[in-house]
């Protein structure tokens, strides 16, 4: 990754049951970049539904699909990658419901949306799959968009 | 991975806990579905839950759906902040019917 301190990657296949173990990754990386616990809170949840997202609909819950997740510490900025090998998705799809429909799913986008300063997908890589980037801007305590809205 | 219902009082008590994600957030779903379809007042207890994501946040969904089709009752108790903040993200907590206690429930009478 060019610019900042990469901080980790982990590799990890789509079986619901690693999103433990990634979510302990991500409160240890955003520990290490010094974010506070809301914005660490915002940022597990972030990371969370764009892998369960994955799971669900880029591999249609076939464990055998590789996730790979970077988090990488810019000046001003906490930048997470997530990237997998499933079919290229048509951006346009990826969309989030609106609040007033309540219904059981399609919150994921929304809360990643809400909670993150800027996300949204890189081109896609050469040999195939997706790179989803979202960024969170590091602000001082008290500041800024965190989960307890 | 189950997760424990008492019945208390007329009520069926549904206690998630833990973190409540997609390799969980299906029993959940169950166990709230099956107790709406045996008792008529369900509560889910939230206080032990430390993390929920929007999985999770769809079976409270699911249950609040079927409780209002069917004409039935689904609420939330002792709600824990780190499951509040998400439901306030969702703007859910304008949603469902959330008491701080069973206790409250009752205290609000059938």
């Amino acid at each position: 990754m060019e610019g900042g301190e990469h901080l980790v990657t982990i590799s990890f296949c789509s079986r619901a049951s690693r999103l433990r173990l990634l979510r302990s990754v991500m409160r240890d990386a955003a520990d290490l970049a010094g974010l506070d616990v809301p914005q660490t809170e915002a940022m597990v949840l972030a990371v969370n539904e764009a892998c369960m997202n994955i799971i669900q609909h880029a591999y249609g819950m076939d464990a055998d699909g590789k996730i790979d997740v970077s988090v990488l510490q810019e000046q001003d900025a906490l930048v997470v990658r997530v990237r997998d090998y499933a079919d290229t998705v048509d951006v346009e799809q990826v969309r989030s419901r609106e609040l007033d429909d309540i219904r059981p799913g399609g919150l994921g986008v929304y809360l990643i949306n809400s909670l993150m300063d800027e996300c949204g997908f890189l081109e896609p890589p050469d040999d195939g799959g997706n790179v989803f980037q979202m960024k969170l801007f590091t602000r001082e305590q008290g500041e800024g968009n965190d989960i307890s809205g | 991975m189950t997760f424990p219902v008492e019945d208390r009082q007329g009520f069926s008590v549904v206690m998630l806990n833990g973190e409540i994600d997609l390799n969980n957030s299906p029993d959940a779903r169950k166990v709230i579905l099956n107790s709406l379809k045996k008792m008529k007042h369900v509560m889910v207890d939230l206080s032990s839950v430390e993390y929920i994501d929007s999985s999770g946040v769809a079976s409270l969904v699911e249950g609040f759906q079927y409780a209002r089709t069917n004409d039935l009752e689904f609420g939330l108790i002792g709600v824990s902040e780190a499951a509040m903040s998400v439901l306030r993200l969702a703007r859910l907590d304008q949603v469902f019917t959330i008491y701080s206690s069973l206790d409250e429930r009752l205290e609000h009478g059938s």
